[in-house]
């Protein structure tokens, strides 16, 4: 039996392994690393999470023996537990959905696109645990690298010129994000001689030198995260992918860089954000929650469209920073809420996009125009998509619905009650581009379809549809998970 | 005194001076001589500040490596610009190819397409790119937003070096403290190897992903090839002779490095960077084609330091100290093992990433399976 700490290591260096490995031995063999990787991701992910659960006290490794500010920390809380765990879920089904896609042939020579994508996936999902699982604002930044450089290739995979185009300024808008963290790291250290996350909480003052390097890394990552005005790069890309791919991107990539702004402001540098910067964070992801929708509704194209739901949705994370800020029960209920809609997105995401690839495949085409008979052709796949509809416009019982209800409640009693209002016009207007597709979709007659779909497949999608269904059977109120490890919240300085 | 002051103050004005001169160059190439240039001088700065490793690596990687990158890349984008030149194994040309009528890409094909355009199209798209007028070159309004960014996070910078109070607060004296105990008496290979071991061992495989991002961008029907257009032929005899002669140096001066730097400023990294610039020699010189892309020995190879780095890591687990901790009484020459196995990959990957994506089909016998 490995001791619970170990886990953490494991579960950053078992994808990272299967880089190398698939690296080395390529062309069939990295189909089945990556299964074997995703068995062992999945275990360790709930072995942390079990022991979380049973303890209710984070979980620490220090690499090497090197204490911190010498050496680094790995540290697992409540929100490493269920991002690790949701991390797992989402890769699963990627990985049973993708097998289909990215075959190799037996005997045959190795071909590009399944060495890339299985390689890829590993490395973001290595990414991701690092991000998750980091106490030191530069693993952090190393975790950044890898979710950069495994993510573009997968935008860039299918090889045709847009996609390179939109792989490209993916990159651009990435490097920056990682330059302005960097800058931001650097400064830092040059102010409290550490990068310890935990160390810098009990240094750190409001003073110049941290704001600046607040300020400089919370924009970096807002790019990174697409946040409205900074989200132009997300759709192209995440529409350009395989769909396999764009589930990662859209469900996992851009919660990374997320949860590393939530790291900065919670838990590294918690009381230098004044209430005006939450507010301009959260009042960016209004505008993003308004505008991504509107144009996710005039979308011809099915993928595309799922893409700037993805800006929308992003927008009510950020609602966490006005709301999450403050010691207090409100703020408690923000958190578990904003945590809630990270998770419920994720899967409902990666259902809409993996139930599009599908569409693809069987249409020939993804123009929401074409979709007349769609219902009767595909009943699964589109019972799937309505389902991960309904989490994002909020309807009970979902994960979604948990979510926007949280924070809903949390902005009423927190008397800022206009975050409520965008919440209840975010909520209409994905009804209304999630029933753009279904209506039509559930008119008449079945549509011939141009290559047949296994069941299999369709119901690894609807499983993960169900899950987001599920996620609304989560209890309203502050989840205790959650909350390990959490000093009280105190983010923004009143 | 002085003399040093003016020669610090003519290296600051030249390093300004190329700085400026890379931004308002004319053309692509030229920009890249200039930021090459600019590099090896930036490199004499952190000399100047005492900072070796620094020095090395900048010299190494920011100007080297990543010149030979740049230099590539400009070629090809001139070549672009050109009437397109021949590309062996491009024999249809480009752009929106497979696509059903409606203009959507089909989705999930099973890897056969082939749908990579040449490099001469591609540069077409930049038409698109808000912000930038017809020959691909930003615009005024996004030369001056960019000029105005830099130059408040310039100031911002400035500011607080300038107006801080007393010396910033250091890990130096700690990390130097527990060199000893590994055998290392360079305190950056310490932090590099030993207390942040975590992070450089991801940044080893971030380096097998960026090869493999620059890979995926193989056409699929040469995937296992080659990269460049042709076999270089042989080059006329003083590059020959150059290539020949530089080589042997050349390995010495890496290994060189690379056991120097458990006491002095050096490295797995720089080592590896000497013996990426040797083999790229070799190779333009035509004495060696690039490897096929697919071949096992490569991909081996390519591998092998992160996997050996990975593997010592993971044996810690046996020792009370945990993973990615050295048993003291073999803790240098562990660490020089995984150190030279990753000298060898890291100038391999280097050097692949110089090459860039196989662009001639692969030989049947020597493809991977």
């Amino acid at each position: 039996m490995i001791a619970a700490p170990a886990l953490l290591v494991l579960a950053i260096m078992a994808p990272a392994t299967g880089v190398v490995l698939a690296f080395a031995f390529g062309g069939r063999a990295a189909e089945w690393i990556a299964i074997a990787t995703t068995v062992a991701g999945a275990a360790i992910a709930a072995g942390i999470a079990a022991t979380l659960w049973s303890t209710g006290l984070p979980l620490r490794y220090v690499i090497g023996d090197w204490a911190p500010p010498l050496g680094i920390a790995l540290r697992a809380d409540g929100l490493s537990a269920i991002m690790l765990l949701t991390s797992a879920v989402v890769m699963g089904a990627v990985v049973l959905f993708a097998r289909e896609t990215f075959a190799q042939r037996p005997g045959a020579p190795e071909t590009r696109t399944p060495l890339i994508f299985w390689t890829m996936l590993m490395g973001v999902w290595a990414g991701l645990n690092a991000v998750w699982l980091a106490g030191d604002l530069f693993t952090l930044y190393v975790a950044l690298e890898l979710l950069t450089f495994s993510a573009v290739p997968l935008v860039s995979l299918e090889g045709k010129p847009e996609t390179l185009v939109a792989a490209l300024r993916y990159m651009l808008f990435a490097l920056v994000g990682s330059v302005l963290y960097l800058l931001g790291c650097a400064l830092l250290y040059g102010g409290y001689g550490t990068l310890d996350l935990e160390l810098l909480a009990h240094a750190v003052r409001a003073e110049p030198v941290t704001v600046l390097a607040a300020a400089l890394m919370t924009a970096g990552l807002a790019a990174k995260t697409a946040l409205f005005p900074l989200h132009l790069w997300l759709p192209p890309a995440h529409a350009g992918a395989p769909a396999a791919a764009s589930a990662l991107l859209s469900a996992l990539v851009v919660k990374g860089s997320f949860i590393l702004i939530v790291r900065l402001w919670f838990d590294a540098l918690p009381g230098v954000a004044g209430a005006g910067a939450a507010t301009l964070l959260a009042a960016m992801g209004a505008a993003a929650i308004i505008c991504g929708s509107i144009v996710a509704l005039r979308q011809a194209r099915l993928k595309l469209m799922i893409a700037y739901s993805t800006v929308a949705q992003i927008g009510y994370l950020f609602f966490l920073f006005p709301l999450a800020g403050a010691a207090g029960h409100w703020s408690r209920i923000a958190w578990t809420g904003g945590m809630m809609q990270l998770v419920a997105h994720a899967v409902a995401k990666a259902a809409m996009f993996l139930a599009a690839g599908l569409i693809g495949e069987a249409l020939g085409h993804d123009r929401i125009a074409g979709f007349a008979g769609l219902g009767r052709a595909l009943p699964v796949v589109m019972l799937a998509f309505g389902l991960a509809g309904m989490s994002l416009m909020g309807l009970p019982p979902s994960g979604g619905f948990v979510a926007k209800a949280m924070l809903l409640t949390a902005s009423v009693g927190e008397g800022q009650w206009w975050w409520a209002v965008v919440i209840l016009i975010g909520g209409l207007l994905a009804a209304g581009y999630t029933f753009r597709v279904l209506a039509p979709a559930l008119a008449g007659g079945p549509v011939p379809l141009v290559a047949p779909i296994p069941r299999s497949r369709q119901a690894i999608v609807l499983g993960l549809a169900v899950c987001a269904l599920l996620l609304g059977l989560v209890p309203l109120r502050p989840s205790q998970l959650l909350e390990v490890g959490r000093p009280v919240a105190m983010a923004v300085s009143r | 005194m002085s003399l040093a002051l003016l020669a610090d103050g003519a290296l600051v004005l030249l390093v300004l001076g190329l700085a400026f001169w890379v931004n308002a160059a004319a053309s692509g190439f030229a920009a890249v001589v200039g930021y090459v240039a600019f590099g090896l001088l930036l490199a004499l700065a952190w000399m100047r500040l005492a900072a070796g490793d620094v020095a090395l690596t900048e010299a190494a990687v920011g100007s080297g490596a990543t010149g030979a990158v740049l230099v590539a890349a400009a070629m090809r984008l001139r070549a672009a610009a050109d009437p397109p030149p021949s590309w062996p194994g491009v024999s249809r040309p480009s752009t929106p190819n497979r696509r059903s009528a409606d203009g959507r890409d089909t989705p999930g094909h099973d890897g056969g397409g082939d749908d990579l355009a040449p490099p001469a199209p591609y540069s077409d798209s930049h038409r698109d790119v808000p912000g930038h007028d017809e020959g691909g070159k930003p615009g005024l309004s996004l030369r001056l937003a960019a000029l105005v960014l830099s130059g408040l996070v310039t100031a911002g910078l400035a500011g607080l070096v300038l107006w801080t109070a007393g010396p910033a607060p250091s890990l130096a004296e700690a990390a130097t403290r527990h060199l000893p105990g590994l055998g290392m008496g360079n305190a950056v290979t310490g932090v590099l190897i030993a207390y942040r071991a975590l992070d450089t061992l991801l940044e080893k495989v971030v380096l097998l992903l960026a090869l493999g991002g620059v890979w995926s961008l193989t056409r699929d029907r040469v995937w296992g090839g080659r990269p460049f257009p042709r076999a270089i032929p042989a080059g006329n005899g003083a590059l020959i002779l150059l290539a020949r002669l530089l080589p042997p140096i050349g390995i010495v001066v890496a290994v060189y490095v690379l056991w120097v730097g458990a006491t002095d400023p050096g490295g797995a990294f720089q080592g590896g960077a000497i013996l990426t610039a040797m083999w790229i020699l070799v190779m333009l010189a035509g004495l060696r084609d690039a490897p096929p892309i697919g071949s096992r020995r490569l991909r081996l190879a390519v591998a092998a330091g992160p996997a050996a780095f990975l593997a010592v890591g993971l044996a810690g687990f046996v020792l009370p100290t945990g993973f990615l901790s050295y048993p003291e009484s073999i803790a240098k020459p562990l660490i020089i093992a995984v150190e030279a196995v990753l000298t060898l990959s890291i100038a391999l990957i280097l050097g692949l990433l110089v090459a860039g994506p196989a662009e001639r089909p692969p030989d049947p016998a020597e493809r991977l399976r």
